[in-house]
């Protein structure tokens, strides 16, 4: 039988996980990624990862876990692949402590575990407040062992540009760009799997490291790949706003304690210390008595907004809330925390444990991504894979904290051997592929490329960036009015049409940065309509998406997957059923009438 | 179209930066100097952003983006460390209030440059390869969990376990240098990590030989320079001198514990 050849696009949990899958198998495969892995975005996940191991004799179970998180994500998430997940995860805890994790310890040596938003139990495991950084590394390790026994091949340092084709539009391996030498390059596979991570970069300033563009997504959208829920965008309550990017404070501030509040007279001038218990308005505590400061992240944000915007209370008028651990002794927080405020301490001078922290809501995260179906992570391209954040099943219309690393992992580990599966089924491999499929795609990309290096345009490309980025997060976040939505859509084709002007001010073929980034707002400004289009067209409300004008869900009609399709330049939207077989859906509230 | 820098300063104060430039690795690298726009929390990121929005130098020369290096912009990543007026460190973390101006921004010395700030430090990486820095897997299929282990020693390794291979450390040890393969306290301190942990500790003596080998812990000479610049406040001279001890120990008694 011939060899099945595996490339990864994306070095994040899910990608490492899916080459350490792959190699374990003895198939060879090759790891693509545009900084050294280790520099992946998911050393920013701070607060832990979830699994049902029932520590803390509170009687938790998979199946506990698998009802919190489609219940949390407003049950548009399949209930199959969730289920399957939720059964997974005590076991990939259990594989990420025999890697090495530091995870945090209880005194008879066996794993800590906090709690975390929307569930009322102790179900997160930790490594500080740094645990994506543990868990990446700890993969990256075991990467490296394969790569020394030459198992895993690693290209560091380049971009993803397209998928290779064939006639029959099945993937026969990809694209990409040394960002160093600028040469564009074709690598032959019978297989890809996407990990490309989160789409940040859309709105301008998020949580999400740089290189979260979306830009891959983007690009296979573009060649057919189907997007899914792309409308459904996380905004994280309590984050540190700043100009290059808002600083992310882990719902673990919250797990370990950590209280939001305002002063209950508006204006409040008075250092927030001086401030009496009687005079703070702890808003969550008081709406949420049962959940309080750990409600889920679109619950959190809408109340901050509401706080603020609606009845005019943030900190001295400024769009801002305390989320307060000053409260909790230094050594629990030096033990379980010191990651996260060593960063508004570094980033803002303030010392946390002393004063409470300024925060506010910031884009963190998509639901939405490429559409995969309910059992292989397979796109509706043959060959194409996706897994982690770049892909859309786990998480419905609103993640959990701490769940997503778990999906990251399980999607990795699932599209490894399905794509494996494919590839070795495969009548011809990618060998057989004429040569001029290889050479045309890497023709088609070069062109792209001289075009962009050559347009003597005005436009640049940095301000086109911003402009997107403002527009987006006023209007396609916390709050959606379908007007704004319709200028959002208008202003983003605006940009696409200057986008033709551009100038790219270097020219060079020399680690060129600025042709990179140009290619990755190209794609930015087509996922962007994209996800606009999609909050257009969902007419009700539910999860991370909410329109004041259809305030409530409607499963009648929107009870469904948003399936977009790109047809020569325009978005189709299709809808398709919601597995929901184990679960039936009921009223979403965590409010003291739940 | 708008003149100012971006951002919508409107002080007037400005922050006065000077880059070294180098389009590649054949040219010799020159100075170029930018002013822009104040504003409050202004980090060395920040400053290179709007530059690349406005590529113009103070003398209203246009010139290029400056390449460089950043991912997470919160000091995880590890990616943007740079010379910051002589000093070594992390460029997202570094605000420009706490800095004398003309800032100086240069790249690290002791990595081969690719373009201005950006340096190739896979040498790192390599060299964490070298040193078998990782914990042997029988596979990642469920195994039941693993080895116990106490608060106590979570809470002396886990600092260990937060080196971001910024080379930070690397960058301002004397014995990094042209004629030495020393890989630097960062490699040793992982060493150490690795040792220390249960199933890790199966590749002890394999580790160990290594650091005994070329550019192994021999190759300290103590300066302490690494542990001053360390982002993530790593001990690293302590894990320095525990690899050292474990190398002796391994040398005097290697034989005899088989
Ligand atoms: S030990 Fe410290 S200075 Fe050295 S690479 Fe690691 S984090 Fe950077
Ligand atoms: S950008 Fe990641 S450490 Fe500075």
């Amino acid at each position: 039988m011939r060899e099945p050849k595996i490339i990864v696009v994306g070095g994040g949990l899910a990608g490492l996980m899916a080459v350490i899958r792959a190699a374990e198998a003895g198939v060879p495969v090759d790891l693509f990624s545009i900084v050294p892995v280790k520099r992946s975005h998911s050393v920013c996940a701070q607060g832990g990862i979830n699994a049902a191991k029932n520590l803390k004799g509170e009687g938790d179970s998979t199946d506990r876990h698998f009802d919190d998180t489609v219940y949390g994500g407003d049950f548009l998430a399949n209930q199959g692949p969730v289920k399957r997940m939720c059964e997974a995860a005590p076991g990939i805890i259990d594989m990420l402590d025999r890697m090495g994790v530091m995870f945090n310890r209880t005194a008879e040596g066996l794993l800590d575990f906090r709690r975390f938003g929307g569930t009322l139990f102790h179900r997160t495991a930790f490594a500080g407040a740094t645990t994506g950084q543990q868990m990446l590394y700890a993969l990256d390790e075991q990467v490296r062992r394969f790569e020394s026994e030459r198992k895993v091949k690693k290209y560091e340092g380049w971009t993803f540009l397209s998928a290779v084709l064939d006639d029959h539009r099945v993937c026969r391996g990809i694209c990409a760009m040394d960002l160093k030498t600028m040469e564009v390059r074709t690598f032959p596979a019978d297989a890809a799997i996407f990990c490309t991570g989160g789409i940040g970069a859309v709105f301008g300033r998020s949580t999400n490291s740089v290189v979260c563009t979306g830009s891959a997504q983007s690009a296979l959208f573009q060649q057919g790949a189907n997007y899914a829920n792309a409308e459904f965008i996380q905004v994280h309550p309590t984050a540190i706003p700043g100009e290059d990017k808002c600083r992310l404070m882990s719902e673990s501030a919250r797990g370990e304690g950590g209280r939001v509040w305002v002063p209950r007279k508006p204006g409040d001038k008075r250092p927030a210390k001086q401030i009496p218990e009687a005079e703070r308005f702890y808003f969550l505590e008081e709406w949420y008595p049962k959940y309080g400061n750990l409600v889920p992240r679109d619950i959190a944000t809408r109340a901050i907004h509401k706080v603020v915007y609606t009845q005019k209370m943030g900190l001295e008028g400024a769009p801002a809330v305390y989320l307060d651990v000053s409260h909790i002794p230094r050594e629990t927080l030096d033990r379980k925390l010191e990651g996260i405020l060593e960063i508004y301490e570094k980033f803002l001078g303030v010392d946390p444990r002393e004063h409470p922290m300024r925060v506010f809501p910031a884009m963190h995260y998509t639901m939405g991504g490429l559409w995969i179906d309910n059992t292989n992570q397979a796109t509706n391209v043959s060959g194409i894979y996706a897994a982690g954040e770049c892909e859309y099943q786990y998480h419905g219309a609103n993640r959990l904290g701490a769940n997503s690393l778990v999906s990251c992992i399980y999607g990795g580990m699932v599209a490894a051997p399905a794509a494996i599966r494919y590839a070795g089924g495969l009548d011809k491999g990618c060998e057989s592929v004429p040569t001029i499929v290889y050479e045309n795609e890497r023709r088609r990309q070069e062109q792209i490329n001289d075009t962009m290096l050559h347009a003597e345009g005005t436009e640049n490309p940095v301000t086109i960036w911003k402009e997107m980025g403002d527009w987006m997060t006023e209007h396609v976040t916390v709050v959606r009015n379908n007007p704004d939505l319709e200028r959002t859509d208008a202003k983003l084709q605006e940009l696409a049409d200057r986008f033709k002007k551009i100038n790219l001010s270097d020219r060079t073929s020399w680690a060129n940065q600025t042709l990179s980034f140009c290619r990755e707002l190209q794609n930015m400004l087509v996922l962007a309509r994209c996800i606009t289009r999609g909050a257009l067209a969902r007419n009700e409300s539910r999860g991370a998406h909410y329109k004041p004008d259809f305030p409530d869900r409607n499963d009648a009609e929107w009870l469904k997957t948003t399936r977009a399709h790109y047809d020569c330049g325009t978005i189709k939207f299709t809808y398709e059923p919601v597995d929901t077989s184990t679960i039936p859906p009921r009223a979403r509230r965590y409010d003291a009438k739940a | 179209m708008d003149t100012a820098a971006p951002g919508g300063g409107n002080s007037g104060r400005k922050v006065v930066v000077r880059v070294k430039r180098r389009p590649d690795t054949r040219e010799e690298p020159r100075w170029e100097e930018f002013a822009l726009d104040w504003r409050p929390h202004m980090n060395i990121i920040i400053c290179l952003r709007d530059i690349a929005e406005r590529p113009v130098t103070r003398d209203g020369h246009a010139t290029t983006p400056v390449s460089y290096e950043a991912s997470c912009l919160e000091e995880v990543c590890g990616a943007c460390a740079m010379l910051i007026n002589g000093v070594s460190r992390q460029a997202c973390s570094t605000l420009v209030d706490s800095l004398e101006q003309p800032i100086r921004i240069e790249p690290l010395t002791k990595f081969p440059v690719v373009r201005d700030l950006v340096v190739d430090r896979s040498i790192m990486f390599e060299n964490l390869k070298r040193m078998k820095c990782w914990v042997p897997l029988d596979g990642t299929y469920d195994l039941g969990p693993g080895p116990r282990i106490s608060p106590e020693v979570q809470e002396k390794y886990y600092p260990l376990a937060r080196c971001i291979t910024c080379g930070n450390c690397l960058e301002v040890c004397p014995q990094v240098n042209e004629n030495s393969d020393f890989v630097g306290a960062a490699i040793l301190s992982q060493v150490r990590l690795f040792n220390a942990h249960p199933t890790g500790a199966m590749h002890m003596k394999e580790r160990l030989a290594a650091v005994m080998g070329p550019g192994g812990v021999a190759d300290c000479a103590n300066a302490q320079n690494c542990v001053e610049v360390c982002p993530k406040q790593i001990p690293l001279t302590e894990s320095i001198a525990e690899v050292n001890r474990q190398a002796i120990r391994e040398a005097v008694f290697g034989w005899l514990l088989g």
